[in-house]
């Protein structure tokens, strides 16, 4: 009966693996800082729209709160989930497609279904 | 470890059944799991249509009745056609794409037994008198207010049931896409296969929405939610989304594997390469995304508008488009073909009519003003059984005929199984097609009685006896399968003698590794174009022989699964029993703890040595 093999990385492999962490290291820290300066700036934002300060008014808050939490759910795929690395072509496929069937029941719900 | 018969007791054997990850022992297990159930549903079918065959019926009350209609479509479309389809998809499509296992071994098994426990849920309300009876659509308005636990054995039952299903069909889309043999694009794999990646797809995405349906129906009835009764604020109809938006793509997730199963059927005894296969791939795709897009066709009647209306009558309309395409593709295939008509083709030739009969009549209920004259009359119960019966069910006849030989290694009886088929198409016409005037004379569905004089007498005793009809086609195959399995003559690798993809070049039934080596695909049905340039064997080895990693079995799942059973229990009985929460949080615990165990113990499988399949391939030579 055969063991389980156990795989030996060649230096050179080895070197390639480490430099190959080393960078998705950096943009993961950076990423990870503009997800949390975007949050500061939604807190902010909301922050002074209940001190009443002018020009804050909920419908200036209210979508670039939507825009931003967008935002972050794509820097959350594509960095933090590895979706910008090769090979997650099909699984973003089905996300993308369940991501557009859902967006259709819903518009049909507040478009023909709910309000008419 | 041999796939020889070895001298076993009975316990190990018992044990090597209930631990199995195999994906083929799964597929037989899913089998016997699902046939069981298209009894038990036949068997409610069988005395819906004796109440039924004459007026004023005193048979069953009426209250009886609701019960057993609603039982008979729960297990037939959850516990029947889909299991049996997925018995059919784990035996085959892992073989079709040249693949050892199913990409996640242990979670098939947890998806069999998650299967086999919630229909053992489901049909235990029996026995406490008290089953579900709001249909099996379980429309809210109905099962918030239906007394006794029945709706609850329905809503945990199929929670359980549906977990399976979804974790069945992530299990298949993962195989499709990862584990095809080298050489297989997207654009080789057998119909079959392709249908079962899209009715899995589906599944991906249209059982989360009956999940949450399901929950918000728990709570409504256990636990004091208010998600659908109007009166303190909720709303009823959005059940009818939720379920719905499952509840139509569910119907397409029925229908695409049988479409496989006949395209397979009809390239293989057209003795043809399938007509129009890209076509018929794309038509796959297309229907599995219209699929999503017109659930509101079964609530033109709730109200919605002409707007809504308008429009999904013109969305459900338009799947006729692709499915027309696969039929004419059919019979393309079968044009100029040297035509074999053995048992399996027989089913495909009777299946066109049967469903193209099927599809006219659900083109016209999509014409929204006329649904206004059929929605909840006979018409409705004919149009579902001639594309449920005539297609799924057909199908499933048909693959079991088929696929016998492969799963169980010895063919079943041609003659017996023509007669199984002769009784069941005749019976199946007999039955359904008098409905639809049943519903043009105005008789509404789900009536446990109706009274004499309003015409419907003799057409209600013509259905029933087709029901005798179909029952006595059945139980012909029941005694088909156990005469064939007594006298249990082996067959070749491909007894049909016309096989054209890799199934069809490995042992019947297959060693448990399925290939001594990985083939090479070369193309589309890559056995037949190994056999036209004169390989006998069919299978070009893409690789060496060398060691096989295989999987261990495991107990585990049935145990995580019991533990959903008893917490459904407990969550049924807590607020009238003191002991009720103490069991939901006992079984729940219970599952976490088996959880638990099989995270942090690792099992890595083992090897199956190259000298064993040097031997398994010497002994295959020599039966030669
Ligand atoms: C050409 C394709 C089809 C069209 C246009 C179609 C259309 C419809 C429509 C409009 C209804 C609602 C009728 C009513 O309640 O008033 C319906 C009901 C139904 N259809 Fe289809 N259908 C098609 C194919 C299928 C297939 C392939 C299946 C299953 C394999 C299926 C199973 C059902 C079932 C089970 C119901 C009844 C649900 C219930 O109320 O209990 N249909 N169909
Ligand atoms: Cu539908």
């Amino acid at each position: 009966m055969a063991e389980i093999e156990i795989y030996k990385k060649s230096p050179a492999e080895f070197d390639l693996g480490q430099r190959r962490a080393r960078r998705s290291m950096r943009s993961q820290v950076i990423m990870f800082s503009l997800m949390i300066f975007l949050t500061l700036t939604s807190f902010m934002i909301v922050t002074a729209s209940n001190a009443e300060v002018i020009g804050f008014s909920k419908y200036y808050v209210i979508p670039v709160i939507m825009l931003f939490a967008a935002v972050q759910v794509g820097l959350q795929l594509y960095y933090f989930m590895h979706m910008q690395e090769k090979g997650h072509g099909i699984a973003a496929m089905f996300m993308f497609t369940g991501a557009l069937l859902a967006f259709l029941i819903v518009l049909t719900f507040v478009t023909i279904v709910w309000w008419n | 470890m041999s796939s020889v018969a070895q001298k076993k007791g009975f316990g190990s054997w018992l044990w090597d059944w209930l631990t199995t990850v195999d994906h083929k022992k799964i597929g037989i297990l899913y089998l016997l799991g699902g046939g069981f159930f298209f009894v038990l549903g036949g068997i409610e079918a069988m005395i819906i249509r004796i109440q039924l065959a004459v007026p004023n019926s005193d048979l069953i009350s009426a209250g009886l009745f609701n019960q057993i209609i609603t039982m008979h479509g729960t297990t037939m479309i959850f516990l029947a056609a889909m299991p049996i389809l997925f018995g059919f998809m784990n035996a085959i499509m892992p073989l079709q794409i040249g693949a050892r296992d199913v990409a996640f071994p242990f979670l098939n098994s947890l998806g069999l037994w998650m299967f086999i426990f919630g229909g053992l849920f489901l049909n235990i309300s029996w026995f406490m008198g008290q089953a579900p009876d709001a249909g099996w659509t379980s429309y809210a308005s109905l099962a918030i207010t239906s007394e006794g636990h029945g709706v609850d054995f329905y809503a945990i039952g199929l929670q359980i049931a549906g977990g399976g299903s979804l974790i069945a069909g992530i299990n298949f889309l993962v195989t499709i896409i990862n584990m095809r043999a080298p050489g297989m694009t997207y654009m080789r794999m057998p119909l079959f296969t392709w249908t079962t990646f899209i009715a899995s797809a589906m599944i991906l995405f249209a059982f989360p929405p009956l999940t949450i349906g399901l929950f918000f129906l728990t709570f409504d009835r256990m636990f004091g939610a208010n998600f659908f009764d109007h009166a303190m604020g909720g709303n009823t109809i959005i059940w009818e989304h939720i379920f719905w938006i499952f509840g139509h793509p569910e119907v397409y997730i029925l229908i695409l594997p049988a479409f496989g199963i006949f395209s397979e059927i009809f390239s293989i005894f057209s003795r043809k390469r399938l007509f129009g296969y890209t076509s018929m791939v794309f038509a796959t795709v297309l229907i599995g995304f219209l699929g999503f897009m017109v659930w509101a066709h079964h609530m033109f009647t709730v109200g919605l508008g002409p707007t809504a209306n308008a429009i999904f009558a013109v969305a459900t309309m338009a799947i006729a488009v692709p499915t027309g395409v696969k039929i004419f593709n059919w019979l393309l295939t079968m044009w100029g073909g040297s035509i074999k008509v053995t048992t399996p083709m027989l089913y495909a030739i009777g299946f066109i009519p049967s469903f193209v009969m099927g599809g006219v009549t659900g083109v016209m209920q999509g014409a929204a003003p006329l649904d206004y004259q059929l929605h909840d009359t006979y018409f409705i119960v004919a149009h579902f059984h001639y594309v449920i019966v005539g297609g799924t069910v057909l199908g499933i006849l048909a693959a079991t005929h088929l696929y016998w030989p492969k799963m169980f290694g010895t063919m079943l009886n041609e003659t017996l199984g023509k007669v199984t088929f002769w009784f069941f198409f005749i019976g199946f016409h007999m039955t359904f097609l008098i409905q639809h005037w049943l519903g043009f004379w105005g008789m509404p569905r789900r009536v446990f009685t109706y009274m004499d004089g309003q015409g419907w007498n003799s057409a209600n005793l013509i259905s029933s006896v087709g029901a005798v009809f179909m029952a006595i086609g059945v139980i012909v195959l029941l005694y088909n399968i156990i005469m064939t399995s007594v006298k249990n003559v082996p067959v070749a690798n491909d007894p049909w003698g016309d096989g054209r993809t890799l199934e069809w070049a490995i042992q019947s039934p297959p060693l448990y590794y399925n290939f001594t080596q990985t083939p090479l695909v070369r193309g589309l049905d890559s056995v037949w174009i190994e056999k036209q340039e004169g390989n006998e064997s069919g299978i070009t080895p893409a690789v060496p022989v060398q060691d096989i990693h295989m999987p261990h079995g495991s107990i585990i799942p049935i145990f995580m699964t019991l533990g959903m059973f008893i917490a459904g229990f407990g969550a049924m009985f807590r607020e009238e029993t003191s002991w009720g929460l103490p069991l939901l949080v006992f079984g729940l615990a219970w599952t976490f703890v088996c959880m638990a165990i099989r995270s942090l113990k690792d099992d890595l499988g083992y090897y199956v040595p190259k000298e064993e399949i040097l031997e398994d391939m010497k002994r295959e030579r020599g039966r030669k």
